[in-house]
């Protein structure tokens, strides 16, 4: 019955673009037949009397023309062990678009279907290769913007965070089967249930889920990035220092005012923390349409920030608008940077110093390219505080998974409750259960009506 | 040479094959909604006879009792009427695991039930030895009785117990023999393998019976009754003050008995191959399971007000009669007890539940039922419970009506029969407040809210009965509309009466609801803040109360319920061949086509079916559904 993909899938799964080699992936329970059709092994082999894990040399031909279409390698892999839990085959192909498309093309005229996205990660979870957790770990490992993030993903694809979790579940299951002995044989032969004992362990619990979820802030920005928005009015250098932390000429640096209309967004590298960077229309009242919509976007990104920089020019002192931007971040973590600071070299900068209170404020100068290490080593220190060594542990970086940690920590806390209170025994389960299920929801095991979309939806790129 | 089997002139619309527990309530439910019902028992001197002990109830079970009632069946009435004594258990914790025990007069629950069932319309009582479930084209058409008699019946209900090749061990001492000395059916297995059922081999056992008046109850703990309670909603039964249950504990001689006698002990030499419940061990297996215990509880229960004859709960064993006395006698206040009865073991054919739907028919032969011990449980309520629902059940069949299914967070019973039939058991079964996830809603004191309207819309409940239920769910609301009404304001005496019944200071207005949610507070302690508090039953003010004070976990567990609601709302055709979904692994496939889940909720409790596969077959009921939609348009 072919309700569900039975059929075979095939995609390209290496980056476009140049590289020496491409690799196609082909996957469903014909997919052996399907690639041995068109494939012409040395010595005539056939692949479909081909062991799993093994790799062949040979041609593509093109059916219709019987030309080659390219030299390729074919690697067999045999259901259930390969990625999907299928029948599978690489073919890896000379890298470059073109070779990659004409095999593609000659794979999906013999038949397979051009994969949708996600739908490899798909296939290998319902076919119970990997669990959600894994599933998302892909994702990730894909998306990695920094070796910190990948190394992060790599963790949750071998199911690291899913150990974690399956050994917190068991903490909570053994709590729960000693409640539920006290309650079902309370008069007859169970020990005095240890009051004392109990609370200890609800808090070692609570502490531990506490402190997984105090990792999804760090988490969220190795995923992420930290959402880091650059301030100031007009010319105030705002898109050369975008420029001079991504070392390279992408924004558009005029003299005149307003020059800067689009938000211009950019990722780059600060020790391991991937920096999503938000350059912004100039915040001052403008009566140019397009130049106001700039304007409205820029404060939808400041309330989003993770970290604003806010530049203002000594050359100019602080002026009216500088204080109204000030205003409007002083809330958020900030730091504020006095640029330009060759043009003004005997500058008395204690009065400016005092208006921006509890904030990290550097001097510097892009022209000079003074300060610039400096602005990155307290973006970090700033971030991240002290405790950036994560090598071994695990990081909560999605979402979903931080909202399933907070009701299991919130569960727990109303158990802990309810027994200060001195609430009876029974009650507990009612919330042990809501933190099981909370725990079960990262790794997928608890059922949720719309778990297939919510997981898939996720799965938007290539694999 | 083949019996001949001369048929009976009449013609049966059920037939219940045994009169145990589950037997009784699977009779009399069919015949109080109009049906023909034939009951069939080896011995009528036997009717809802309790071989083990003399007591309903406990945790759990007591919840069932309440739910049978609730449904219009006969269990706790028949139990209030004829009770010694009865208590709650469990008050040291929450409402959800509170639960009666009552003494059983075991002669007079058998009288009264023998009784009802003689004087009650569309049923006929006889005594009959069913050898032969009698089956054409995968149809029940009667059963064969070793007198040689054909009864015709379109619907057989098997509640055996622990009858089917039932075989007594005793230390060395083994014989075939149904509990409690009755002649067993030792060829009904036979016909129930031939039509293709399952069969397995469980255990259970009961203590030895002692004469009380060598009985020395001044070294024990007696345990008191309590008066004004009743296991029917609907009754006020008598029961006796005097102390007639009695606590003592096993002794360090017990155990050394016990390990000296270990090879005359058939649990571990291997003579015994049933398996026994985990949840009521013999006392050799607590023993040997559990080393560190220096005691062990024994509870003397009588068996009733016409005999001398007591219950020692707790030495359940299956070592030799010589062992027992020896056993009995190492007991404080039972140095010198005389043995009226020794303690046995019993095993008993059942069959695997799995090879029933969830209405307790078998899914292999149309209009065969089974409920009780035959199904793998232990107890006389879970037994009663699962009589209830397929005589129910064979009933609504006949009628050419779905069957009654009561899913777990509607009833202990629905979590009984889920279990039972979507896990299977390895042992047999018992119910406990833990198996239910949804227990703070399964409360005993509520079973009449959540089944009383079931029970009367299938005509179990009279009309009466219904109208005084309606009376006091408007008293339920009425009071907790009046109390979230009523404004209190922190007055000074207001706030002195607080700190006199030892609640905490109030600082701004509240509603009375808000002054009961309190710990320290109770109903009746609100006339110190209301004069003019209404007055009602008990049962309404404990509702009432219970409503207001866990207000906060009801409402996170009705939650809890709906999240569960959405997957046991997701039926799976009943037509749907699981080995075509090849996206299945082959376990799950083999799984599912066995166990037949009629929604994903219960394919979810199946062992062996993973979340993935779950995933699966919730993308291909989904497909299905917009398959269909789309085909409609």
């Amino acid at each position: 019955m072919t309700f569900l993909y039975n059929d075979t899938i095939a995609a390209i799964s290496t980056p476009y673009g140049t590289a020496g080699i491409g690799k196609i992936r082909v996957s469903g329970s014909g997919a052996i037949d399907l690639v041995a059709g068109i494939f012409k092994g040395v010595k005539d082999k056939d692949l479909r009397e081909q062991k799993g894990y093994t790799a062949h040399y040979g041609h593509i031909i093109e059916p219709d023309t019987g030309k080659m279409a390219d030299e390729v390698v074919c690697i067999v892999f045999r259901e259930p062990h390969s990625f999907t839990g299928e029948n599978m085959v690489e073919i890896d192909c000379h890298g470059g678009l073109l070779p990659l498309r004409r095999v593609l093309e000659i794979v999906l005229k013999k038949g397979a279907r051009l994969a949708e996205p996600g739908e490899f990660s798909k296939r290998a979870f319902l076919n119970g290769r990997i669990d959600l957790a894994q599933a998302e770990g892909i994702m990730e490992v894909i998306n990695a913007r920094t070796n910190k993030g990948l190394d992060l993903a790599l963790g949750h694809l071998e199911g690291r965070l899913s150990r974690k979790i399956a050994e917190i579940k068991d903490r909570v299951i053994g709590l729960y089967a000693h409640l539920e002995a006290a309650i079902d044989y309370a008069e007859d032969e169970i020990e005095e249930f240890d009051s004392a004992g109990l609370e200890e362990s609800l808090k070692e619990l609570k502490g531990e889920l506490e402190r997984l979820l105090a990792t999804s802030e760090q988490g969220r920005i190795y995923r992420e990035g930290l959402k880091t928005v650059i301030v100031g009015k007009p010319n105030v250098g705002k898109s050369s220092l975008m420029n001079a932390l991504l070392e390279e000429q992408r924004a558009i640096v005029t003299d005149i005012p307003g020059t800067t209309r689009d938000i211009i967004e950019e990722y780059i590298n600060i020790e391991g923390i991937p920096l999503r960077i938000i350059d912004t229309a100039g915040i001052r009242e403008t009566e140019d349409l397009v130049e106001r919509i700039g304007v409205e976007k820029t404060e939808q990104y400041l309330q989003e920030a993770d970290l604003v920089l806010m530049m203002l020019d000594v050359d100019q002192g602080l002026r009216e608008e500088d204080l109204r931007i000030y205003e409007l971040v002083k809330e958020k973590p900030l730091i504020v940077l006095l640029n330009k600071i060759d043009l003004a070299p005997d500058r008395d900068y204690q009065e400016l110093e005092e208006s921006f209170p509890g904030h990290p404020l550097l001097r510097i100068s892009i022209q000079e390219e003074e300060g610039l290490e400096e602005l990155k080593k307290t973006i970090v220190e700033e971030v991240l505080g002290e405790e950036i060594s994560t090598d071994d542990e695990i990081l909560i970086t999605r979402t979903r998974h931080k909202n399933a940690l907070v009701r299991a920590v919130q569960a727990v806390g109303r158990i802990i409750a309810a027994h200060q209170e001195g609430l009876p025994y029974d009650l507990y389960s009612i919330d042990l259960r809501d933190c099981l299920d909370a725990l079960g929801e990262i790794s997928g095991e608890t059922l949720t009506e719309d778990i297939i979309d919510r997981i898939f939806q996720d799965f938007c790129l290539g694999k | 040479m083949a019996m001949r089997y001369h048929r009976y002139p009449e013609s049966y619309d059920i037939i219940v094959v045994g009169a145990g527990h589950a037997g009784c309530e699977a009779a009399l439910a069919p015949a109080r909604m109009g049906f023909k019902v034939l009951i069939l028992t080896i011995s009528l001197d036997h009717i809802a006879f309790m071989p083990c002990n003399p007591s309903l109830g406990g945790p759990g079970k007591a919840h069932i009792v309440r739910e049978i009632d609730a449904l219009g069946g006969e269990m706790a009435k028949n139990m209030d009427e004829t009770m010694l004594q009865i208590r709650m258990i469990n008050t040291s914790k929450g409402p959800a695991v509170h639960g009666l025990r009552g003494q059983a007069d075991k002669h007079r629950y058998h009288q009264r039930m023998k009784l009802l069932l003689e004087r009650q319309d569309n049923l006929t009582v006889k005594q009959g030895l069913v050898e032969e479930i009698v089956i054409e084209d995968g149809e029940v058409k009667g059963v064969n009785t070793a007198e040689g008699i054909f009864y015709e019946g379109k619907k057989i209900i098997l509640t055996t117990g622990t009858f089917l090749k039932g075989k007594i061990i005793m230390g060395e001492a083994t014989f075939n023999s149904g509990p409690n000395l009755q002649y067993p059916a030792n060829k009904l297995s036979r016909s129930l393998m031939e039509a293709g059922l399952t069969l397995r081999r469980f255990k259970t056992g009961t203590p030895p019976r002692l004469n009380k008046n060598t009985i020395d109850f001044s070294r024990m703990i007696p345990q008191k009754g309590e008066k004004g309670l009743s296991f029917s909603f609907d009754s006020k039964p008598e029961t006796i003050d005097e102390d007639i249950c009695f606590l003592t504990y096993t002794t360090e001689k017990t155990h050394q008995i016990i390990h000296a006698n270990k090879d005359r002990t058939p649990l571990f030499s291997g003579e015994i191959v049933g398996i026994g419940p985990r949840y009521c061990p013999s006392l050799e297996d607590k023993v040997v399971r559990f080393p560190d215990r220096e005691r062990h509880q024994i509870f003397l229960e009588p068996e009733g007000l016409h005999t001398d004859e007591y219950y020692a709960a707790g030495l359940s064993t299956s070592l030799p009669y010589d062992v027992q006395i020896e056993l009995v006698r190492s007991v404080p206040g039972l140095e010198k007890a005389e043995i009226m009865r020794p303690a046995y073991a019993i095993e008993y054919d059942c069959i695997d539940p799995t090879q029933l739907d969830l209405s307790l028919e078998t899914k292999m032969i149309k209009g065969l039922y089974s409920a009780g011990q035959i199904n793998g449980s232990s107890g006389y309520e879970e037994a009663a419970a699962q009589g209830l629902i397929a005589g129910i059940n064979a009933a609504l069949s006949l009628k050419g009506e779905d069957p009654i299914i009561l899913d777990r967070s509607q009833a202990y019973i629905g979590v009984l029969i889920d279990e039972l039939v979507t896990k299977g058991t390895e042992e047999p079964y018992r119910v406990m407040t833990a198996r239910a996830e949804y227990r703070l809603l399964l409360r005993q004191d509520n079973a009449d809210q959540r089944l009383l309207p079931l029970g009367y819309q299938l005509g179990l409940i009279s009309e009466e009965r219904y109208q005084r239920f309606q009376r006091k769910l408007e008293q339920i609301q009425e009071g907790l509309n009046f109390l979230r009404s009523i404004q209190i304001n922190p007055l000074p005496e207001v706030r002195a009466k607080l700190k006199e019944l030892d609640s905490g200071d109030l600082s701004k207005p509240v509603s009375l609801e808000e002054i009961l949610r309190r710990p320290a507070l109770d109903y009746h302690s609100l006339k110190h803040f209301h004069e003019d508090l209404p007055d009602y039953p008990e049962d309404v003010i404990e509702q009432i109360t219970i409503e207001v004070k866990y207000k906060g976990y009801i409402e996170r567990q009705l939650m809890q319920v709906e999240q569960f609601r959405k997957m046991e709302n997701k039926l799976i055709p009943e037509d749907l061949d699981f080995n075509q979904l090849e996206n299945l692994r082959l376990e799950a496939r083999e799984k599912l086509n066995k166990i037949r889940p009629r929604s994903i909720g219960q394919a979810s409790r199946i062992s062996g079916v993973s979340p993935a596969d779950l995933s699966v077959l919730m993308i291909y009921l989904e497909r299905l559904n917009r398959g269909r939609e789309n085909g409609e348009r």
